[in-house]
């Protein structure tokens, strides 16, 4: 009787501290938010935004630009590996070595994405510190993310709607463009939302190849130019311009957050969504 | 009848399509290649193991230059350490906690708030303890500067939290019901369930999920170059952990933007970031066999 009493009470003391786990890891991201969107929302004016020193348009525009250059570039290289993958791989030891490198991609530490983007893209292709060069790298980086994700929608598609279309007479390739892209088509997109998210978050990429400070010709006129940044202007003004106002600081980590989160707030309710008006 | 035409462009979009198939593996050695090509340098100046990263000396600007890397190797070991120290009792806490104990109304919460830990950008995490909980904390510990080692593994642990969560909780929910209800069946209690059948069943997973999130702390870099005082030094046994330090990540980012390119302190944070790209190769790697090892989970 005794033993079965204090099991009992193990087993209450041990799920307390499990509560606690969960309790300590959800209160930072609340604390992080709150703090950030007290102190962020409130020293946020018009003034900041549209113009004089430390405006935070041309970070804004600069972030929208990049962003976007590298969604353009991963996804065609990122929906085509996971279309092989998804589509037209037999497994073997071919597959399990590109889920390797896969697996690896994900894990090279963003500086290194950097210092990879300064040898190729800055150095040896000639973009220089660019536009250009940044999407690229960030590209590489955000590559995993996009065919894992695309891989999934492919997945998700049916196999019974793959042999309906292959029973009609189509090929593989008109069965792939004109059945299971569409079907996923969704799913890809809002992968491609999550990576590109995480691109505007990442600032050690962009340090040495396309990221730049300027208060005085803060819009690039072309690829080749180099751009201002939301992640990169929150960081030097933390830690290298001196009597940057705290609240420009607070501001632009409050609009770098709402941007971040905001992409994939968009993602999830997509996904949500999308789980809701499947059609199989 | 298709046109050959026709034949001839699907064929080439085929090709192209299995192109991008390798793509991955092709990247991962370019990038390999490159660190390798423009760090070989270093290693040809300077001796291997006693200068390079063995020395106790990084003074990359100092006549003569010195690139001792053992400072900032042992920077990035007491962070990440600090952070798994952290990360890892509290990640599998919470995976556990989400796989088999909490409500379901608790899971919706948790799980959206994991995948927003997440999503929050380094160098927010930076900026925050920079100005918030850095001088916070050396307040209340009564510390002489505001950006220390551990401060570092505290930010990094929330930043490691999320991998180990999501990963540790596929491998308990890929744990057979059945060994859950024999187990229960034989009378033991749910906790008794979790610590002997559950969790030794997930061990594979449970341990690929803790390395992961170890690769994950060595290569952050925008929180600990914000944080940890950027103090390229050999730190002191424990009392090390509260005092600024610098990581190998750290010191590319801080030096990369002043070294001319081409120059042998170009070419030496190129070594570093060898020395990165291999450990987290490594670790990546031996994850990988583990989770596979154990069937089925997927990273």
């Amino acid at each position: 009787m005794m033993r079965v009493v204090s099991a009992q009470n193990t087993e209450k003391l041990a799920f307390a501290g499990l509560w606690l786990c969960a309790a300590i890891v959800i209160l930072p991201v609340l604390g992080i938010i709150v703090v950030l969107a007290w102190r962020g929302a409130s020293a946020l004016s018009w003034d900041l935004i549209g113009g004089g020193p430390h405006s935070l348009l041309a970070p804004i525009v600069g972030t929208i630009l990049l962003v976007a250059l590298t969604g353009l570039i991963a996804a065609p290289l990122g929906v085509a590996a996971a279309v092989y993958l998804s589509e037209y791989s037999r497994g073997g030891t071919l597959v399990r070595l590109i889920r390797l490198a896969i697996v690896n991609l994900a894990g090279v530490p963003s500086v290194v994405y950097g210092l990879f983007g300064l040898a190729l893209f800055v150095v040896l292709f000639q973009f220089g510190r660019s536009l250009l060069a940044g999407a690229c790298t960030l590209a590489l980086l955000v590559l995993p993310l996009v065919i894992s994700t695309s891989e999934e929608a492919l997945r998700q598609v049916p196999g019974s709607l793959r042999h309906a279309s292959l029973a009609l007479g189509a090929s593989q390739w008109q069965t792939v463009r004109r059945v299971v892209l569409p079907n996923a088509l969704p799913g890809i997109i809002t992968g491609l939302i999550l990576s590109i998210g995480r691109a505007a978050g990442e600032t050690a990429p962009i340090l040495f190849t396309a990221a730049f400070y300027s208060l005085t010709d803060p819009f690039p006129n072309s690829l080749l130019d180099p751009i201002l940044v939301l992640p990169y202007q929150l960081f030097v003004m933390t830690t290298e311009v001196p009597n940057v106002a705290p609240a420009t600081k607070w501001a632009t980590a409050f609009v770098l957050l709402a941007i971040v989160l905001g992409m994939n707030l968009v993602a999830v309710i997509l996904r949500a969504r999308l789980r809701g008006s499947r059609r199989w | 009848m298709r046109s050959s035409i026709a034949r001839a462009w699907e064929w080439l979009i085929e090709s192209a399509i299995r192109l991008a198939g390798v793509l991955a593996i092709i990247f991962v050695l370019l990038i390999f290649a490159f660190l390798l090509r423009d760090a070989l340098p270093t290693f040809a100046e300077q001796t291997p193991l006693s200068g390079l990263l063995g020395g106790h000396e990084w003074r990359p600007t100092s006549e003569p230059a010195q690139f001792g890397m053992l400072p900032l190797i042992l920077g990035s070991l007491y962070v990440t350490v600090g952070a798994l120290v952290i990360a890892v009792p509290l990640g599998l806490g919470c995976a556990i906690f989400v796989a088999e104990i909490a409500p379901p109304w608790m899971r919706e919460i948790l799980k959206p708030t994991v995948e927003v830990l997440a999503a929050i950008p380094s160098v927010v995490y930076g900026f925050l303890g920079l100005l918030m909980i850095g001088p916070w904390l050396a307040d209340v510990f009564g510390l002489p500067i505001g950006q220390f080692a551990a401060l570092g593994s505290l930010l990094l642990a929330f930043m490691a939290i999320p991998t180990i969560v999501s990963i540790s909780e596929d491998a308990l929910r890929n744990v057979p019901v059945a060994l859950r209800d024999s187990s229960l069946a034989l009378g033991a209690t749910r906790w008794q369930t979790i610590v002997r059948v559950i969790v030794p069943a997930a061990r594979s997973g449970l341990i690929a999920a803790s390395l992961l999130g170890l690769a994950r702390a060595i290569g952050e870099t925008m929180t600990v170059l914000m944080v940890t005082g950027n103090a390229p030094v050999m730190p002191r046994a424990l009392l090390g952990f509260l005092r600024p330090i610098r990581t190998m990540t750290a010191t590319i980012a801080a030096e990369m933007g002043e070294a001319a390119h081409g120059s042998s302190h170009y070419h030496a944070l190129f070594a570093i970031g060898l020395v990165l790209f291999v450990i987290t190769f490594l670790i990546n790697t031996v994850a990988d066999v583990v989770v596979r090892r154990a069937g089925g989970v997927q990273t």
